[in-house]
C-alpha cells in the first residue's frame, strides 16, 4: 500500500506539465476538466490509504537515514484529507471562476504544482525535502497571487515574494545548521541524534530560524505583513486554498512536525506559541474591525484564526492540541467557504466593500445562506464546527491555569462574532445595495463548493464527538509521540 | 543575413566559432554526469547559454527561425515528463519511486549508471529549455518598452 504515496505528488506534477503540452492545442475546456479528475483522484487515492496506520514509502529502494522517505502517519492523513478536498472545491469552483481571466491553462497548471508541493510537504519525512516541497508550494503561490496582473496584485504578490523568499531562505540556514550538528537531513534521524546529544546551543539558533521562516509562511503575527494584501489580491479560489490550506501546510503543519517530532518542544519554544498565538488572535481581530473591504477582513480574520491554533498547541497538552487541530480542520472548511463566496459575491457585484453592498440575501440566496453558515461557524455559534473546537481550546487553557490566555481567547470570539455580524448586516441582510441591483445567483460549478462546504461545516459541528475521535485523536497522539515516530522510521536500528 | 539584426560581424564571427564548442561542451557536461562532476542541471544552462549567445549575437529572428519560443516550450514539457516517467517506471518495476530499473552500471563505463544519464536527459532538456524560453520572454518585454518609449514622449 506504500506505493500510493509517491502519486500524491507525481499526480499533480504530471498534470501540470501534461496540461501545458496538451494547452499548445486545447486552452479552454481540457484544462478544467483534467484538474477536476486530477484532484479527483487525490481524493480517491485517500480512501485508500485512510485505515492504513502509518505508511512508509522510501523512494528508489535507498534506506532510511539515508535515502528519502515519504510517511504517511494519523498527522500528515489529516493535512492530506484538509489539502485534497479543498482542493478539490476550489478547482470545481473555478471552472465558472475562471472565465473571468484570459489564460485558463498556467491558472490549473500553477495550481497543481502548489498542490503537489503541499501533499508533498504534509508526506515528507527528510527536511530538506520538506523545503523543496515548500518552495514548489510558494512559488506557485507567489504566480498565483498576482495572476490577475493588476497594479494592486502585482504589488501584492511581489510583497509576498520577497517576504517568502526571505522566510525561505532562513528555513534553509535553519536545515544547514541542523545539518552541520547532526550531519543528516532525515528528520527521524535528526530527532534520534537530538535527543542523545542535547544541549548544543547552535541547534536554538536553528530554532529561531523555523520559528521566524514557518511563522511568516503561516502569516502569524509580527509576521503578518504579506497576509492581507496577498489574500485579498488572489483569485478567489487562490485566496480559499491560500488561507484555507497553504499556512497551515507550510506554517502550522511544518511548526508542528519540525518542533514536536525533529527539535523537541521544551518550556522556551511553548511559552513563545503562546505569545506569538495570543498575538495573532488579538491584532488580527482588531484590524479585522476597520476593514470595509471583505477579502481584507476575512484575511484578518486568517490571522486571528491561526492565533488560536498556535495557542492550542502552545498549551502543549493533549486537550489543546486536540483543540488546534480541530480547529485547523474546521478553519480550512470555513475559511475556504467564506473567500469561496466572497468570489461569488465580487463576481455578480463587481465589488468587495461593505459600504456598497447590502440585501444580497435577496439576490443571491443560495451564497447568502452558505456565507451566512460560514461567518456563524467562524465566529463559533453552537452548533456549527468553529464552536467545539473554540470550547475545546478554552477548556484546555483553563485546565492548564493559563488565565490570561482563557480571557483572550473568549474576548477574541466576541470580536470575531461582532465582525462578522458587521459583514452579515452590511452585506447579506439589510437593503439592497447600488451595486447588489443587477446582480444574480451565480452558476451551478461555484454554487455546489458553497453548499457542500456549508453542509461540512454543519456536519462537523454535529458530529464533532466521532471526527474527534476517529481523526483528530490519533493525529495528537501521533504528534506527541515523539519517540513512536522515530522507532516508525528507523525501527531498531 | 540581416545587417541590422545583432551585433557586428566580429561578434557573430567568434559565436559561429564558439558556439559548436559550447554545445559540445554542454552534452559532455551532460553525458558524464554520473562520472564527473557536472550533470543536466549544468549542461542544461550550458546550453541554453549557447541559444542566448545566438540571440544576442544574431538577433531574436534568426534564433527563433531554429527554434521557436513554442517549440522551446514543448521540448521542456517533454523533459520533465522524461524524468517523471523514471519515476514513475521505477515505482511499477521495483515497487519504489525512482527505483534504479537499469541496473547498477560497472566502473569506467560511461553508458552504464542506470536511471541516471536518463534523468540527466530529462533534466538537460527542461533547463535548457526553460531557460531558453525565459530569455524569449525576457526580450518580448525588452522590444515592447522601446517601441512604446517615443509615444510617451511624443504625448
Amino acid at each position: 500500500m506504500d506505493k500510493v504515496l509517491p502519486f500524491f505528488v507525481a499526480i499533480p506534477i504530471f498534470s501540470a506539465i501534461f496540461m501545458l503540452l496538451i494547452g499548445k492545442w486545447e486552452k479552454k475546456i481540457f484544462p478544467r476538466i483534467w484538474s477536476i479528475i486530477t484532484t479527483a483522484t487525490l481524493v480517491f487515492l485517500i480512501s485508500l490509504i485512510w485505515e492504513k496506520g502509518t505508511i512508509i514509502h522510501v523512494m528508489g529502494g535507498w534506506r532510511p537515514p539515508y535515502g528519502i522517505i515519504m510517511i504517511k502517519d494519523h498527522l500528515s492523513l489529516l493535512m492530506l484529507i484538509i489539502v485534497n478536498v479543498v482542493a478539490f472545491l476550489s478547482i470545481i469552483y473555478s471552472y465558472s471562476y475562471i472565465t473571468k481571466y484570459e489564460d485558463y491553462l498556467r491558472f490549473f497548471s500553477l495550481f497543481m504544482l502548489m498542490l503537489a508541493g503541499m501533499n508533498g510537504v504534509v508526506l515528507s519525512g527528510d527536511i530538506f525535502n520538506l523545503f523543496v516541497f515548500l518552495e514548489i508550494a510558494s512559488l506557485a503561490s507567489y504566480a498565483l497571487v498576482g495572476y490577475g496582473v493588476g497594479a494592486e496584485e502585482l504589488e501584492a504578490s511581489f510583497k509576498y515574494l520577497i517576504l517568502g523568499a526571505f522566510a525561505s531562505l532562513l528555513i534553509l540556514f535553519g536545515i544547514g545548521i541542523i545539518y552541520s550538528v547532526t550531519g543528516s537531513v532525515n528528520m527521524a534521524d535528526i530527532a534520534r541524534f537530538l535527543i542523545n546529544n542535547s544541549g548544543n546551543k547552535a541547534v536554538l539558533m536553528a530554532t529561531g530560524l523555523f520559528l521566524f521562516g514557518f511563522g511568516l509562511k503561516a502569516g502569524l503575527v509580527p509576521f503578518h505583513a504579506w497576509l492581507p494584501d496577498a489574500h485579498s489580491s488572489a483569485p478567489a479560489p487562490i485566496s480559499a486554498m491560500l488561507s484555507g490550506v497553504l499556512i497551515k501546510v507550510l506554517g502550522i503543519y511544518a511548526l508542528m512536525r519540525v518542533f514536536y517530532h525533529v527539535i523537541g518542544v521544551s518550556e522556551l519554544i511553548l511559552n513563545i506559541f503562546l505569545v506569538i498565538g495570543s498575538l495573532s488572535m488579538v491584532v488580527g481581530a482588531l484590524m479585522g474591525f476597520g476593514q470595509d473591504d471583505i477579502k481584507r477582513l476575512f484575511a484578518f480574520s486568517s490571522i486571528s484564526q491561526m492565533g488560536y491554533v498556535m495557542v492550542g498547541i502552545g498549551l502543549g497538552t493533549p486537550l489543546g492540541i486536540i483543540g488546534a487541530l480541530f480547529h485547523l480542520l474546521n478553519h480550512a472548511g470555513f475559511k475556504s467557504l467564506m473567500f469561496l463566496s466572497s468570489g461569488a459575491i465580487e463576481d455578480e457585484t463587481g465589488t468587495r466593500s461593505l459600504s456598497e453592498l447590502g440585501g444580497l440575501r435577496q439576490k443571491m440566496p443560495v451564497t447568502s445562506a452558505s456565507s451566512v453558515v460560514g461567518a456563524l461557524s467562524i465566529s463559533g455559534v453552537p452548533p456549527f464546527n468553529g464552536f467545539w473546537s473554540k470550547l475545546i481550546i478554552l477548556i484546555a487553557a483553563l485546565k492548564v491555569g493559563n488565565i490570561w490566555v482563557s480571557v483572550i481567547i473568549v474576548l477574541t470570539a466576541f470580536f470575531t462574532l461582532s465582525y462578522y455580524l458587521r459583514f452579515q448586516k452590511n452585506a447579506i441582510f439589510g437593503d439592497i445595495g447600488k451595486k447588489v441591483e443587477g446582480a444574480r445567483e451565480v452558476p451551478i460549478p461555484m454554487v455546489v463548493p458553497l453548499v457542500l462546504l456549508a453542509i461540512i461545516c454543519l456536519l462537523v459541528g454535529i458530529f464533532n464527538h466521532s471526527i474527534i475521535s476517529n481523526i483528530i485523536i490519533p493525529a495528537q497522539e501521533t504528534l506527541l509521540d515523539r519517540s513512536g515516530y522515530i522507532l516508525s522510521v528507523l525501527g531498531n536500528l | 543575413m540581416d545587417k541590422h539584426t545583432g551585433m557586428t560581424l566580429i561578434v557573430k564571427m567568434i559565436t559561429q566559432v564558439m558556439i559548436g564548442f559550447l554545445l559540445v561542451f554542454g552534452a559532455y557536461i551532460v553525458l558524464y554526469g554520473h562520472i564527473t562532476p557536472g550533470g543536466g542541471f549544468p549542461g542544461g544552462v550550458m546550453i541554453a547559454l549557447a541559444y542566448i549567445l545566438l540571440t544576442l549575437a544574431y538577433g531574436r529572428k534568426v534564433v527563433e527561425s531554429k527554434i521557436s519560443g513554442v517549440a522551446a516550450s514543448i521540448v521542456d514539457d517533454l523533459g520533465a515528463l522524461l524524468f517523471w516517467l523514471v519515476g514513475i517506471i521505477g515505482l511499477y518495476i521495483g515497487g519504489r519511486y525512482f527505483y534504479n530499473f537499469l541496473g547498477k552500471g560497472e566502473p569506467f563505463n560511461i553508458f552504464s549508471a542506470g536511471t541516471i544519464i536518463i534523468s540527466n536527459i530529462g533534466i538537460t532538456l527542461k533547463v535548457g529549455m526553460s531557460l531558453y524560453a525565459i530569455f524569449l520572454a525576457l526580450a518580448i518585454l525588452q522590444r515592447v518598452v522601446t517601441e512604446e518609449e517615443p509615444k510617451e514622449e511624443g504625448e
